[in-house]
């Protein structure tokens, strides 16, 4: 009903064969798919979802699953044997054939997996050709074109011929020619499954690019369930006609729906797929810059690390400070942290990949510090919660392993200069043979 | 007519036998006396087609069509197959057959003519419904292997001796791979080609214009090859109705057991045959890429 999804499919099914609506009536009843094959084929099966604007919506699948199907019925190809869709908020199932047209050239364009391009026809007059039937004047089309091939990289061969381009080039112009007719929707269907690898994922690269830069809608087909992981805002994974799991990238991989699932989103490279906000801990050894010399080296006593993150108003990330710079500055008497503080040593964003989290992991004793983007540390990330989420087990998180640097100068001396230049401090103190800190150099250091 | 077939009928009981031949021909009575009219339109346009045809290419003198052809064949295939034509054409002017092998090439090119304006639109719907296909088909397999002399008995009943009958023949044998290569082409093109036509909005008419009929091409053009070789493969029956040409001199080659005249006015056909052919052959590979091949050159050279 309203207008708030670009693309709404509800109860939608889809049966070939002599007897659809018999065969729909006896599903309807509790009938599975095998049980009346004899009366036709059901490819799609009380599909529901809703696809929201400026999203990228990848219906996964292996072949067979009714994802080809599922998205012709999107834009009228196919005439959905029961069910209601909607896009752009207009009704599209069982409309007369000239409104279904105006639909297509306004609100909804595909991209083919083997690019449907004319053959006797121009690149430029290939990806016009959305326009031509729009019925804009040539002039005009054409200066259009130009700059959507420009975009796509497609400048100066628009007078070539589709035969004379490789597959990926095609491709492109294919894309063209669906970017041009400037719809709300973009439909593909296994766009890039012909595509050899390289150039696949160059071609989903600019397609996220391209998606951010124009906020279209797009709903993408694909077998490819990293494909699926990498384009997808949302998935919706599909096996025998029915829909079995619609969610992010992360709660498929984390929480899949069944075993299908399971199975399906194994082999994934997870490094690809989990983002740093998925896996993060809560920020354990943290002060505040107001805080002052003292209560720094409390928390770093108390945490036995030689290293805390430093916030200023509003839990901004302003740096961290180590444990003989505080040291200094307590002994010397100081009540302001700032000359010790020093460039936090590696930060991500929340939708960062774990594949970019190796890098800065390796690079520095540190939890890698996640922040949002006004630069508040929302979380860390310590190397051992970053092996168990590619190893897909929950970590036993304490605040022991979340921190990775330990300390560098022994307990009792953070004590007795504690004790020494100030109020009291009555925490226990601890003899040098319990300081976990020390002996774990080693371990602590790889993990 | 009702009272004929039910006499049919009634012998039917008395004989035990089936009396086809008389309910046809009781049909054809039927059609000669009250479709005249229609028949003598038909028989007029069909003549005067020909008549035309046959003035622009038995008029000018003999060297003058030959060079035209020549060209034609230098432009469509290049220099050995016009070198061929040559040769060829002045074998038919040398044994005596240059007039009847024109009004052969007119019978030709207007029963071909003819049959493609009728074949084309017949292919383009059965190719769009599957129930006009299941209808036409049968009809198809009737036209091409009734035996085509048949043609000619009721061809000469409703449109009397001369160049009609034999047109008209001949475009009921020369009919089918019209409809059936078009039919076929324009089932073969890429689906997803014509589905990219749809998703993008385009009308059944702007697909078939711009998708269908321009992929299906060089298929429909390997149909206008099969129509144009099975009309010339009338000629000689439709010499017997008698349609000036080379057909009528392979008739009395045959009746007077003249073997040098049948074989001169045979070879002279097969000659028209290769010719034929040839051209409509090369036509029937994408136009385009003859055009491509001097594009690209073009550019290369630029």
């Amino acid at each position: 009903m309203s207008h708030n999804f670009a693309v709404e499919a509800s109860s939608l099914y889809k049966i070939f064969g002599k007897k659809p609506r018999e065969a729909l009536n006896r599903m309807r009843s509790g009938a599975s798919r095998d049980e009346i094959a004899a009366l036709g084929t059901a490819a799609v099966i009380d599909a529901s979802f809703e696809v929201l604007p400026g999203e990228i919506f990848v219906v996964m699948g292996l072949s067979g699953s009714g994802k080809s199907t599922l998205i012709r019925m999107l834009n009228g190809l196919l005439e959905p044997t029961s069910g209601s869709v909607r896009v752009m908020g207009s009704e599209i199932a069982g409309i007369p054939a000239p409104k279904l047209r105006d639909i297509r050239r306004k609100s909804v364009s595909m991209v083919f997996q083997h690019f449907a391009l004319l053959p006797h026809r121009t690149v430029l007059d290939n990806a016009a050709y959305a326009l031509e039937i729009q019925g804009m004047p040539a002039a005009e089309r054409r200066e259009r074109t130009m700059k959507i091939l420009d975009r796509v990289g497609l400048a100066g061969w628009e007078h070539k011929l589709p035969g004379q381009l490789s597959g990926g080039m095609q491709q492109r112009v294919g894309l063209a020619r669906a970017l041009a007719a400037d719809t709300d929707v973009l439909l593909m269907d296994e766009a890039f499954s012909a595509l050899d690898p390289l150039i696949r994922r160059e071609m989903q690269e600019q397609l996220v690019d391209l998606q951010r830069e124009l906020g279209k809608t797009i709903i993408f087909i694909t077998h490819d369930l990293n494909e699926a992981m990498f384009l997808g805002d949302r998935i919706a994974v599909m096996r025998d006609g029915r829909i079995v799991q619609v969610g992010t990238p992360d709660e498929i991989l984390t929480d899949p729906a069944n075993d299908y699932v399971a199975q399906f989103v194994h082999d994934v490279d997870r490094a690809r797929v989990l983002t740093a906000e998925g896996v993060m801990e809560a920020p354990h050894a943290v002060v505040q810059l107001s805080a002052g010399p003292r209560a720094a080296l409390r928390v770093m006593r108390d945490a036995q690390t030689s290293t805390v993150f430093v916030l200023g108003p509003g839990r901004t990330l302003l740096g961290v400070v180590r444990d003989a710079d505080v040291l200094n500055l307590v002994r010397s008497g100081a009540r302001d942290l700032s000359p010790a503080l020093q460039q936090a040593a590696a930060t991500v964003t929340r939708d960062a990949l774990l594949i970019d989290l190796f890098e800065p992991a390796a690079e520095s004793p540190l939890p890698v510090a996640v922040v949002d983007d006004q630069n508040r540390l929302v979380g860390t990330v310590p190397r051992v919660t970053l092996l168990a989420a590619l190893a897909n087990v929950q970590p036993v998180i304490t605040a022991e392993n979340a921190i990775i640097a330990p300390a560098t100068v022994p307990v009792e001396v953070i004590t007795e200069t504690l004790r020494a230049t100030g109020g009291p401090d009555n925490v226990p103190t601890r003899t040098p043979g319990d300081a976990p800190g020390s002996a774990r150099t080693n371990t602590g250091g790889r993990a | 007519m009702i009272a004929v077939m039910n006499a049919g009928w009634d012998r039917f009981l008395d004989t035990g036998r089936i009396p086809l031949g008389k309910w046809v021909e009781s049909v054809e009575t039927f059609v000669t006396t009250n479709l005249s009219g229609l028949f003598d339109v038909i028989r007029a346009v069909f003549k005067g087609l020909y008549d035309a045809v046959d003035t622009v290419f038995a008029g000018p003198p003999f060297w003058v069509m030959i060079l035209i052809l020549v060209l034609a064949g230098l432009w469509v295939r290049g220099w050995k197959f016009a070198l061929g034509t040559l040769a060829g054409l002045l074998l038919v002017v040398g044994v005596s057959q240059w007039e009847n092998a024109m009004h052969t090439l007119a019978l030709v090119i207007v029963a071909s003519l003819i049959a493609l304006i009728i074949a084309l639109p017949l292919g383009i719907l059965t190719a769009r419904s599957d129930t006009a296909s299941a209808i036409v088909r049968p009809v198809l397999d009737f036209l091409q292997t009734m035996p085509a002399f048949v043609y000619l008995i009721p061809a000469l009943v409703l449109f009397r001796v001369g160049v009609v009958p034999g047109i008209v023949a001949t475009i009921m044998f020369a009919l089918a791979p019209g409809v059936r290569f078009t039919e076929l082409g324009i089932r073969g093109v890429d689906r997803e080609v014509v589905e990219a036509g749809h998703a993008f909005g385009a009308s059944p008419g702007r697909i078939l214009r711009q998708i269908q009929l321009p992929l299906a091409m060089p298929t429909i053009m390997a149909g206008v090859n099969q129509v144009i070789m099975l009309s010339l493969s009338m000629v000689v029956i439709a010499g017997m109705v008698g349609a000036e040409g080379l057909g009528t001199d392979v008739v009395s080659g045959l009746t007077q057991l003249n073997t040098g005249l049948g074989v001169e006015a045979g070879i002279s056909v097969v000659i028209l045959a290769v010719y034929l052919d040839r051209m409509t052959a090369a036509l029937a590979k994408p136009r385009q890429r003859r055009f491509l091949a001097k594009r690209t050159a073009a550019a290369s050279a630029a």
